[in-house]
């Protein structure tokens, strides 16, 4: 009895060891990375790269117009690609038990989840950009917009699924119809799970380059109007460092850090909301 | 304690059967259920209490593999029709079920929340329907300062007393409990015993438990079902000191269940 004890805190122990290596195995990885952007990134990062707009080689500029055009089309997808998530993956929780459409739906959204996001920067190039004949800030958005949606239909299906029956059960048992079922009390329920998955969607397509290229391509000037070729963080980054220029080189190290930074702080924000959420119930 | 009042029929139960799929969880179940008196609903897990007490609101209704067959008669009216409205049934029939349900919201507009749906009431008739229904539920005095707070920041005993408290806000005829205190503590358990004791006074319960002793508490009349069958039905003093049937004995002296 004593030797299967022993064996048990042996293997136990083991265990731990292996996982602990895994663990730092991988941070080791984001640590680096982490390291590398930060020794190549903070030079770079001067009060010009918040003024002054992307340089032609040579002399001295910064990244306003593209930090400027990446936000609003992170906006504009965000506002876009939201409702409509929000709305299919109520579909997909609350009227999704019966039928064909939902589980085809929800296999097509599985699919698009892992598209490679150039195919979405074709197909918007193929649909949009092809017919308006020219890059813009629309295009851009549209494609990133289409990587927000199986996102957000799946976060919010997930986290209305977690909202148990019996509350739905006793919404319905005061003879509310499912419209208010819905609004007042499931979706409310998982207020902060969704606002989690759209803050995460943000995070995921502030990076996005690939469908980028194809649909609001680059900028060097200011550009506000989201029917001209719009400068964008990734897109900027991608072509500076291709460069063979040194003071773009740094440019693109100081914009791929406030990338990270960005994304860094959303995944924060959103794990803080759904742990305040998951604390109070 | 029967005897001392006039027994008017509220819900009458005719040649119910009721099925899950293909599975037929109850047998041809009829029974009276008289007006303003507790009747609870006695049996071992899977026996069908809470499943006959769920086709009293048509909960089952949620469910598309679930049917009923038979009839349910609320004031001589077959609530198991088609062309029974399923809102305004549900607004003569409540419900409290095993877990507490608080809405994700204050406790102002939990109560609200099913007044809201039948009338339409003044900020200040609100105001008073919220206060009537609380202190029914006797909540009133703890939570009458924090009415803003989410109801689901309350402890189990509160929350299932809100719940009560929701339910009788839209002045229901009929109030269906679902094991309403097997997820409570025992102190928790008496509040709520004492508070069905009052209610029947102006509701007529329904209630599915677990607990034997708490049906000898609480009710007027007692069903004992097993594997979807009534077995025995009568005032609970009968039923408890006096079974007709074996099984009814051998279940609540504890010899089976």
């Amino acid at each position: 009895m004593l030797t299967l004890y022993a064996r048990r805190r042996l293997i136990n122990a083991a265990t731990l060891v292996i996982s602990v290596l895994a663990m730092l195995f991988g941070l080791f990885w984001l640590g680096w990375i982490l390291w590398t952007l930060l020794i190549n990134g903070l030079p770079g990062l001067s009060g010009a790269v918040f003024t002054q707009m992307t340089p032609p080689p040579g002399s001295g500029g910064g990244l306003l117009n593209a930090i400027a055009g990446s936000l609003i089309m992170t906006a504009v997808a965000t506002a876009i690609g939201t409702p409509v998530g929000i709305l299919a993956g109520t579909y997909l929780a609350e009227f999704g038990q019966r039928g064909w459409l939902a589980p085809a739906t929800r296999f097509i959204n599985d699919v698009l989840l892992s598209a490679p996001s150039i195919v979405i920067g074709l197909f918007i190039y193929e649909i949009y950009v092809i017919k308006v004949k020219h890059f813009s800030g629309w295009g851009g958005a549209l494609a990133l917009s289409i990587l927000v949606i199986p996102i957000v239909i799946r976060t919010t299906e997930n986290m209305l699924r977690l909202v148990p029956n019996t509350l739905r059960e006793a919404a319905a048992a005061l003879g509310a119809p499912q419209w208010k079922i819905i609004n007042f009390v499931t979706l409310r329920a998982a207020r902060a799970g969704i606002l989690t998955g759209v803050l995460l969607a943000v995070a995921r397509i502030s990076g996005e380059t690939a469908p980028l290229l194809f649909t609001a391509l680059n900028n060097q000037f200011w550009s506000s109007d989201m029917n001209q070729p719009m400068a964008n963080l990734p897109v900027v980054i991608f072509q500076f460092a291709m460069s063979p220029y040194a003071d773009w080189h740094s440019l693109a190290w100081a914009g791929a850090l406030l990338i990270t930074i960005g994304v860094l702080t959303l995944n924060v924000v959103a794990r803080v909301v759904f742990r305040q959420s998951a604390t109070a119930h | 304690m029967a005897a001392e009042k006039i027994i008017t029929p509220k819900l009458v139960v005719r040649d119910l059967n009721f099925y899950y799929g293909a599975f037929r969880a109850l047998n041809n179940i009829s029974l009276t259920i008289p007006e303003k008196m507790v009747t609870a609903f006695i049996g071992p897990s899977g026996c069908g209490k809470s499943t006959l007490l769920r086709t009293f609101n048509r909960m089952y209704q949620l469910y598309p593999k679930q049917r009923a067959t038979g009839e349910v008669l609320l004031d001589g009216e077959n609530i198991l029709d088609k062309k029974q409205d399923l809102n305004t049934l549900r607004a003569k029939i409540g419900m409290v079920f095993q877990k507490p349900t608080p809405f994700p919201m204050s406790i102002y507009d939990n109560i609200a929340f099913g007044a809201k749906l039948y009338e339409r009431l003044s900020r200040h008739d609100m105001d008073e329907r919220v206060e009537w229904a609380l202190k029914k539920a006797a909540l009133w005095a703890e939570v009458k300062d924090k009415l803003k707070h989410s109801g689901t920041g309350l402890s189990g005993g509160q929350q299932q007393r809100l719940c009560i408290a929701r339910a009788i806000a839209v002045k229901p005829q009929v109030l269906l409990l679902d094991e309403p205190t097997s997820a409570l503590d025992p102190i928790s358990t008496a509040h709520i015993e004492k508070l069905i004791d009052e209610l029947k006074a102006e509701f007529t319960i329904v209630i599915v438990t677990h607990n034997m002793q708490q049906a000898a508490r609480v009710s007027d009349y007692t069903a004992y079902m097993y594997l979807g069958d009534l077995i025995e039905f009568g005032d609970t003093s009968t039923v408890f000191t006096n079974p007709k049937r074996k099984e009814t004995e051998d279940y609540i002296t504890g010899r089976f269940g």
